[in-house]
């Protein structure tokens, strides 16, 4: 497929456009990077995008899709005779890996980001006993789903670790924020240890961005009051 | 319908006025697939429930062979995979994936705005009913050219959807506001009606009479009877 085929409309630092490279990568697709610049949202993005106005968008042969989970899959479905599955292949599989990853966003994710919204110590250390209690949830959901393997996906990374994965980077901005480790082999020896070969896996090494320049810029976005 | 195997075991946990329930009914109807329905009580809900759906603790749930499945999107997927006939989700990867994407927009962005016109009243409510209008001018404008989102026939969206056509719609007497006006959504207006010609629909929709007593309770304790 040619690159101009391709086009990913993102930004480097974003949890959502990191899932949509992740399965490009996995599929060895081509495909141009169009980096949004912080503040503004470019006419090729908000006309993609006219409902949400939000990346990342794939554009293939010029149709646009949106929301990172939808890419996901379409990328999986589109691109199926290359590269390895995303999602497993049996319906039952599939819709666990669905649900998770939609827990993941609904709930999860919101939990996380509150952490670094919130107003007081109260708010914080509340925000922090939920994400707590939801990555108990998480920890054994990869249990589950794993059955022994090294992924949610089995042997190889798929729909859910991409879903749950991409976050690492962030996640692990909120750890040092929020000063209290979330992934640690006692609490979490699983998904410490699938963490680690998360990172290492090489559709994902060369794009988690580096935790010092997503720190950097989580000091812009979410700027602390002053004392 | 048809005999069931002693292999296929499919019973769904729900609750006659909820349109996340009625969906997954419509789904199993449209393919022909034997079914138990329980209804729950919401109010009071079984111990069955909180063992099949311990993450969100809600119908519906469907249970295949013992297998519980939550997240109504999440079932239609299933179901869609599991019994080929009559099918869903369109097959085309790009058709798939904006079926997805307006199915998200419905259960995410319509019925969240629509709900916040509970208890609100004057110029609250009437930004609330803006909102509400803005993001069905979206739906109103796929609805051009086809009879249902589907196209010539019913699919994954329009069963979705009749969150819209069956319950927001069906408020507007009980709210007092003409949310979805038939000068303004002409083409919605024609979708309902056409969804009115599909026996499927005709049987699964809760009755009127009985749904509009139901919302007019709910509504002067909490909801507009979307549950």
């Amino acid at each position: 497929m040619a690159t101009e085929d391709v086009k990913l409309i993102g930004s480097w630092a974003s949890v959502f456009v990191m899932r949509a490279k992740i399965a490009l990568h996995l599929k060895s697709i081509s495909y141009e990077f169009l980096q949004e610049t912080f503040g503004s949202k470019s006419e090729l993005l908000l006309k993609s995008n006219p409902v949400h106005k939000k990346m990342p968008v794939l554009i293939h042969a010029d149709k646009p899709v949106c929301e990172s989970n939808i890419i996901v899959q379409y990328i999986d479905e589109a691109w199926n005779s290359s590269g390895p599955s995303i999602l497993p292949s049996h319906p039952y599989d599939r819709a666990i890996a669905r649900f998770w990853a939609a827990y993941i966003d609904d709930q999860w994710f919101i939990s996380l980001r509150s952490i670094l919204t919130a107003q007081g110590e109260e708010e914080k250390k509340a925000s922090i006993a939920q994400v707590e209690e939801r990555t108990e949830l998480l920890e054994k959901a990869f249990n589950d789903c794993s059955k022994g393997k090294p992924f949610f996906n089995g042997d190889h990374i798929g729909y859910l670790d991409i879903a749950l994965g991409s976050f690492l980077g962030w996640w692990r901005v909120v750890e040092l924020d929020a000063n209290h480790k979330f992934l640690d082999e006692t609490k979490t020896p699983s998904l410490a240890k699938w963490a680690e070969r998360f990172c290492d896996d090489p559709a994902v090494k060369p794009i988690m961005p580096e935790i010092t320049k997503l720190a950097e810029f989580a000091r812009k976005l979410f700027p602390k009051p002053q004392a | 319908m048809a005999e069931r195997s002693e292999s296929e075991e499919v019973k769904l946990l729900g609750m006659w006025a909820s349109p996340f329930s009625r969906r997954i009914e419509i789904a199993l109807t449209l393919k022909g697939v034997s079914y138990e329905f329980s209804e729950e009580d919401i109010t009071n809900k079984s111990s069955l429930l909180l063992q099949l759906n311990p993450v969100y603790k809600m119908i519906p749930v469907l249970v295949h062979n013992g297998k519980p499945i939550s997240e109504s999107l999440v079932i239609l997927e299933y179901i869609d995979e599991t019994w080929r006939d009559n099918p869903i989700l369109p097959q085309d990867p790009y058709e798939k994936a904006m079926a997805r994407f307006w199915a998200k927009f419905v259960d995410e962005q319509i019925y969240v705005t629509a709900m916040k016109v509970v208890g609100k009243i004057g110029e609250e409510r009437d930004a609330v009913v803006e909102a509400t209008r803005d993001l069905l001018m979206f739906l109103e404008k796929e609805l051009v050219g086809k009879d249902f989102f589907g196209g010539r026939s019913l699919g994954f969206v329009d069963i979705v959807a009749t969150l819209v056509a069956f319950w927001l719609m069906r408020t507007e007497e009980i709210v007092g506001v003409k949310v979805v006006p038939v000068e303004k959504f002409p083409e919605i207006h024609r979708w309902v009606k056409n969804l009115l010609g599909n026996d499927v629909i005709k049987k699964c929709i809760p009755p009127e009479d009985e749904h509009l007593q139901y919302i007019r309770a709910r509504s002067c304790v909490l909801s507009l009877g979307f549950v």
